[in-house]
């Protein structure tokens, strides 16, 4: 299956302006059934292709309700483990639950600056057009330090 | 005027000066660079990004990653060039390794100021790679870090570079033109909503073109759910390289393909076991096989000298290949006496840091593995797991070479005029550009290599437009056609779909998925997938190729019952291309260039003398004919 939404907490993204989960999923899984025509549950998501899905996490991830969880692949792993996160602003926070009900939790940073604050050119020089033609520099002009003799013809 | 719908799509025509196609490292690259150098220049572009998903989450970073795989750090580049040639068995474009060695550095710290977590050394924790801080380096091209929100944080950079109205998501591209006046030049690129029944034609001075590898090609191990867990992401469908070869562009090493050796089913990553907790593999009789039966790479016969110094990915592949063959699986990663082995000198807080680690490397790339080790109850510091390659991917940014032939850097010393062609990162088809995947002959690039290669390219990009200010994109197609092209699965289903009771059969047309399916089985069984063990010879490929020629004439006939199956069937459509190139490649380079990545019986010899060159094609759209033809290599660094 990969990844299912529980009908007891999606509510489409109703509030939101758009469905979170069929937004940001790549493979165009994610699939909002208004009218209930094709799961039975009216304005709730669900994963419209499971044997194309990566498990890659980016609906669970995004999910505002907490609604989508994965039941991993059922052609090769057996039932009754999970695999959670709840990703917050600046780290995740991961529990795995065992077949054998082992429990473990992992806390992991998943970035140093506030979501949103990435200044593509903050602090960097400007282009400058003379440099143009130039293969040794970027815009940024950090280019490594380089030992020419190790060329063949140096 | 009928109302826009189902078979019926508004269509939308825009002209800009620079088309970036695909969303993933590369896309964001050539949109972090391309509005400094048009601003250098005193320049008002327009260009705009087309991704067939969401930014934020696209291309093959979209899960996360637990390293970066290129920072040359303390290293010269030309180290850098010379451990992807020893790894892709002596065949690559130096001139484009090196550009992105010396470049690449810059990249991973922009990264990190933007907010991406990388480990330091102790006593370095809040000292930036810019500042001096020493990583924590996996192995020698390698460094750590936080990944989960990579490519979020790439992206976020990305948008912001070049603002969110020129960025267009829930694009997918699937057809370039090229000009009217001018058949060696690209003009257009046609592509369609997969959200609205929309249908965009994008003419521009040039483009880039970068949509990712290959994937699914090849009949995966799992065939069922499990057709998902690809070890490359599932939504790479060699899109960049189908799109090139039908506007005329000259492939390159379309023979290479990437067959990585990872844990079973979940295909979590092996490099952070192997070279950051120094891990063994053993085979099922508890055998360190890799040091037993070392010396069978060094029949020089067959290996040439490749075999001698530190083997290349595929060399390892091959040992473990033999292993399987002879029985003596299952082979497994011994991670229990890895960790013990760490454990000894650490404190009981560091072990559990210890564990932390060993499934963080998993959580931020590859979750589904974890999904199997709590399925299976498997904890890595009390039970090994299993190792096992996976069916073939072509890829031109991680461990492989497939892709494009690109005009390379002009000051770097010993080159072949041949090699560049006034722009850097063009692909013989002016105006067409490339980088990540897309580029081939340059591998082991990866994340930051494929990002800092759309950078280069951008930067070349500009150049282009305004060298051709004054230039007028004609489309060689005509509206009409295109959309007629593009809509043809929709219009097929339409026409048929009544035909029969049950939607999926119908002698009319094929789905999507079953196409694919043909697909998978064919290059399985005779393009040396799973089930021939990675063998082929020239006999099986011949039957490849008339299967080729036949899924290609079917592909025609795919339909789409909705926007999602159109997507499907114009993805297996480029597969089918894309298998075609690597099929054709394989048949002409007569030698095992890549044993343990695959085996030409018949040819079962590394060949120097008559094969140490690129094998670079070219395809014939109207004719259906490949060109294919030997260029030389040429050694720039010592």
């Amino acid at each position: 299956m990969p990844t299912y939404v529980r009908t007891d907490k999606c509510d489409g993204c109703k509030g939101q302006d758009k469905t979170a989960c069929m937004y940001i999923c790549p493979h165009d899984l994610m699939l909002l059934d208004k009218d209930g025509s094709q799961t039975g549950h009216a304005m709730k998501a669900f994963n419209q292709e499971p044997e194309q899905c990566w498990e890659c996490y980016s609906c669970v991830k995004i999910c505002p309700q907490n609604a989508i969880e994965v039941r991993h692949y059922a052609d090769i792993v057996p039932l009754g483990a999970s695999v959670q996160p709840l990703r917050g602003s600046d780290s995740i926070l991961w529990t795995i639950k065992f077949r054998n009900g082992t429990v473990k939790r992992f806390k992991f940073p998943i970035r140093t600056t506030p979501e949103g604050s990435a200044d593509p050119y903050g602090g960097k020089p400007a282009a400058d057009w003379k440099d143009a033609n130039d293969d040794k520099v970027l815009f940024t002009k950090g280019t490594h330090k380089v030992d020419m003799s190790q060329f063949v013809k140096s | 005027m009928a109302e826009y719908g189902f078979g019926n799509p508004e269509v939308i025509e825009e002209e800009v000066d620079v088309l970036i196609i695909g969303g993933g490292m590369a896309a964001c690259g050539a949109a972090f660079e391309i509005g400094q150098w048009a601003k250098a220049a005193g320049a008002n572009l327009k260009v705009k990004l087309v991704d067939k998903a969401a930014l934020s989450r696209s291309g093959a970073v979209a899960q996360g990653l637990s390293a970066i795989n290129t920072y040359c750090g303390e290293n010269d580049p030309a180290d850098y060039v010379r451990y992807v040639r020893n790894d892709l068995m002596g065949i690559i474009r130096e001139d484009l390794v090196y550009d992105v060695g010396r470049h690449v550095d810059d990249s991973v710290h922009n990264f990190e100021d933007w907010g991406l977590p990388i480990w330091k050394q102790p006593g370095d924790e809040d000292k930036s790679l810019r500042a001096g801080g020493k990583p924590v380096r996996s192995g020698k091209w390698q460094i750590m870090i936080n990944g989960e929100s990579y490519k979020w944080i790439v992206a976020e950079a990305a948008k912001k570079a070049l603002g969110m109205e020129d960025i267009h998501e829930r694009v997918f591209i699937v057809r370039l033109v090229t000009d009217k006046n001018d058949p060696t030049r690209v003009a257009a690129a046609a592509g369609f909503s997969v959200r609205e029944h929309k249908l965009y034609i994008y003419k521009f001075k040039c483009c880039l073109l970068v949509a990712g590898g290959a994937v699914n090609v090849f009949r995966p191990r799992s065939v069922g759910e499990g057709t998902g867990r690809a070890w490359y992401p599932v939504w790479n469908a060699g899109s960049t390289y189908a799109m090139a070869a039908e506007c005329g562009a000259e492939l390159t090493m379309m023979e290479n393909r990437f067959v990585p050796a990872r844990f079973k089913d979940g295909y979590g990553p092996v490099g952070a076991w192997f070279l950051l907790f120094k891990a063994k593999v053993m085979n099922g009789a508890g055998e360190d096989y890799s040091t037993l039966r070392a010396d069978l790479i060094k029949d020089e016969k067959r290996f040439g000298k490749y075999g001698m110094g530190v083997p290349g990915t595929c060399l390892r592949n091959h040992i473990m290949l033999e292993e399987m063959l002879a029985g003596r699986g299952p082979i497994y990663m011994d991670t229990p006496t890895a960790m013990q082995k760490l454990a000894e000198k650490m404190t009981p807080k560091e072990i559990k840091h210890l564990e932390a680690e060993a499934w963080e490397d998993f959580l931020d790339m590859t979750i589904g593995q974890c999904g199997i080790w709590a399925g299976e109850n498997v904890e890595p510091e009390k039970t090994p797991s299993e190792i096992m390659p996976t069916e073939p991917y072509l890829l031109g940014s991680h461990s492989g070479c497939a892709g494009i032939w690109v005009s390379g850097p002009t000051d770097l010393p010993g080159v072949p005029k041949e090699w560049s062609w006034g722009y850097r990162s063009m692909t013989t088809v002016k105006g067409l550009f490339t980088a990540g995947d897309g580029v081939g002959a340059s591998g082991h690039k990866f994340s930051s290599g494929s990002f800092t290669e759309g950078r280069i390219a951008a930067k070349a990009m500009v150049r282009f437009a305004l060298d051709n200010k004054g230039w007028k994109p004609e489309s060689a197609r005509t509206t009409a056609e295109l959309v007629e092209e593009i809509y043809r699965p929709v219009k097929t289903f339409l026409e048929h779909k009544d035909y029969t009771t049950a939607i999926d059969v119908n002698p009319h047309y094929i789905t999507p998925k079953m196409l694919q399916f043909r697909l998978q089985k064919l290059m399985d069984e005779y393009v040396a997938g799973v089930a021939t063990y990675y063998r082929t010879n020239g006999a099986m490929l011949k039957v490849a190729e008339k299967k080729l020629e036949m899924i290609k004439e079917d592909s025609l006939k795919m339909r789409a019952k909705d926007l999602h199956e159109l997507l499907r069937a114009w993805e297996n459509y480029h597969r089918i291309i894309a298998a075609e190139a690597h099929m054709k490649h394989i048949q002409f380079r007569e030698e095992t260039r890549y044993p343990g990545f695959y085996y030409r019986m018949d040819y079962n010899f590394i060949d120097d003398e008559n094969w140490k060159c690129f094998v670079n094609s070219r395809y014939n759209r109207d004719t259906k004919h490949w060109d294919i033809k030997k260029v030389p290599y040429v050694q720039l660094i010592k």
